[in-house]
């Protein structure tokens, strides 16, 4: 039987909002551990901080970069159903989302020394 | 049993979404103060220079941080409740460590950088 409720927007935002929710919840630690290096030990931090400049490192951080901003507005767009109630244009929100954060990407990666 | 059960599903709901306003904000404040810390080029001095002995920075990133350490594990949570097969108790188990580490991981980091002295 065909899902034809897989065959949605609204599916693929929560299916978006559920991945990039997890891919934050393992880089945050890993991003936390890291930082901490600024304080026991700054030289093997300024050695990361250049292989992270790298063109591949920068473009996996720019994803991860996307990622939370694509929870930040898929998120902003579920409080917004939850508290504010249903509006006929939730396909035009996803969008919206969707856009915002690849252009937050695009902002960030234009900036990446 | 029942009623407890729903209860504290309630409160977890609420957490989820009082943390998602707060880190609504905090992300919004994060990703612009890095664009703007990347042109000048990020490095351990330059972190240092930025956030050690600035109580707002201090105050900023504390509440960041409670705000994540409650965020991920309940959602963490619901992702693992509703994909595997694990028992719930296990499930809550599993992610309150995850929030305790978060947040441990992250006091001592943030308190870390305030105290830093940072190199002339």
């Amino acid at each position: 039987m065909k899902q034809t409720h897989r065959n949605h927007p609204t599916y693929w935002a929560f299916l978006l909002h559920r991945i990039s929710g997890v891919l934050l919840a393992i880089f945050i630690p890993v991003h936390l551990y890291v930082l901490s290096l600024a304080v026991t030990d700054g030289a093997l931090l300024d050695e990361f901080l250049r292989w992270s400049s790298t063109p591949i490192v920068k473009l996996m951080e720019t994803g991860m970069v996307v990622m939370l901003a694509a929870h930040l507005t898929g998120g902003l767009r579920l409080l917004g159903l939850e508290f504010l109630g249903w509006v006929s244009w939730q396909k035009t929100m996803v969008a919206l989302s969707v856009g915002i954060s690849l252009a937050i990407g695009l902002v960030f990666l234009l900036n990446a020394d | 049993m029942i009623q407890n059960t729903v209860r504290s599903e309630t409160w977890l709901w609420l957490a989820q979404r009082t943390s998602a306003v707060v880190l609504a904000v905090c992300i919004a404040v994060h990703l612009t103060t890095m664009i703007i810390a990347m042109q000048g080029g990020v490095s351990t001095a330059e972190i240092a220079g930025r956030i050690s002995g600035n109580p707002m920075w201090l105050v900023f990133y504390g509440i960041f941080l409670m705000a994540v350490a409650i965020h991920a594990p309940i959602g963490m949570r619901t992702v693992l409740l509703e994909s595997t097969s694990l028992s719930a108790k296990r499930v809550g188990l599993l992610t309150m460590l995850l929030g305790l580490f978060v947040f441990v991981l992250g006091v001592r980091t943030i308190l870390g950088l305030y105290q830093m002295v940072p190199a002339s």
